[in-house]
């Protein structure tokens, strides 16, 4: 986000980070405060979006709010020959929110594939984590399930 | 919290994307059977009761030309609110969670610049006097949260 973050766009990210309007027009609206037409502000939105600056605009839940008290940051030593392939898999199933490969930090933290899995309670958690073992097979030689207990800051990106 | 079957619907809806157009509440009001004022009502209502934490364009820091990580802290229990202080004041720390193992504070940093993360960690280090594990994205396999109720 440095020198390649035109004035329009740093303008944009800083009057929409912390949300959209809750108002008819929120793209005039929007529009008269960075003194635009609307027109250039929705072109503009468009094509953040199509190119992947912006994933999508919508709502963001919480989880604890909606029932979902288990939220697990499942983690796992994967083989690295096979992680790719695997993690692919596992990122298909339905109840994955986000799964990555990330590095190992040796000795204290040796996995390599973190999986997000949310349900109502920890049953449930520990089922869906169940699957993610099934597909690891032999490839997952550690594993370790943290739960969320308490939401520290949930704000998002903040341009300064 | 008391969600009839239009708060759920709204809920449900708003998360797979919202319109770009001149009236875009009033566009997924139609959707949804409702009319825009109680879109907008219900909508504001959500996130005041932060049933909802947000609503509005997700950025992806990378993509707009930034740095972002995953880190995490082992931090003793007698300094845990301080040190979520410390690191919750840095406007980068865009999401903190407490997590029950020796590893207890994980913190999403987004950043302006790339070589930004590494100055925050090496800020937060030096406050803290802990040392951050930095646990960066290799692989993306899936991203893409829908929380249904």
């Amino acid at each position: 986000m440095s020198e390649s973050l035109s004035s329009i766009d740093r303008a944009l990210i800083a009057a929409t980070q912390s949300g959209l309007p809750l108002v008819p027009k929120p793209y005039h609206a929007l529009a008269a405060q960075l003194g635009l037409t609307a027109e250039a502000i929705m072109a503009r939105l468009s094509a953040m979006q199509a190119q992947g600056m912006i994933r999508r605009i919508a709502a963001v839940p919480n989880h604890y709010a909606l029932g979902y008290q288990a939220n697990g940051m499942s983690v796992w030593d994967v083989v690295d020959a096979e992680i790719d392939r695997l993690g692919a898999q596992i990122g298909a199933l339905s109840f994955v929110s986000h799964c990555y490969r990330r590095p190992r930090r040796l000795p204290q933290w040796p996995y390599n594939l973190f999986v997000m899995v949310h349900g109502l309670d920890r049953d449930e958690v520990a089922h869906k984590v169940a699957q993610i073992a099934a597909l690891l097979g032999e490839a997952g030689r550690g594993q370790q399930l943290l739960y969320s207990s308490q939401i520290l800051k949930k704000t998002g990106l903040r341009l300064v | 919290m008391n969600l009839d079957a239009l708060d759920r619907a709204i809920i449900n809806r708003l998360q797979t994307g919202f319109p770009i157009c001149a009236r875009p509440y009033q566009a997924v009001a139609e959707e949804l059977g409702t009319d825009e004022a109680e879109l907008l009502q219900r909508l504001e209502k959500l996130l005041a009761q932060q049933i909802l934490s947000r609503f509005g364009p997700m950025y992806h820091a990378e993509k707009l030309g930034g740095g972002l990580t995953l880190a995490a802290l082992a931090v003793p229990a007698a300094q845990f609110a301080a040190v979520a202080a410390q690191v919750n004041a840095f406007p980068e720390v865009a999401h903190n969670y407490r997590r029950d193992h020796t590893l207890n504070m994980w913190f999403v940093l987004a950043t302006e610049t790339p070589a930004r993360i590494a100055e925050v960690i090496a800020e937060i280090e030096k406050q803290t006097g802990l040392p951050v594990y930095n646990l960066p994205k290799e692989t993306e396999y899936f991203v893409g949260l829908q929380l249904s109720v």
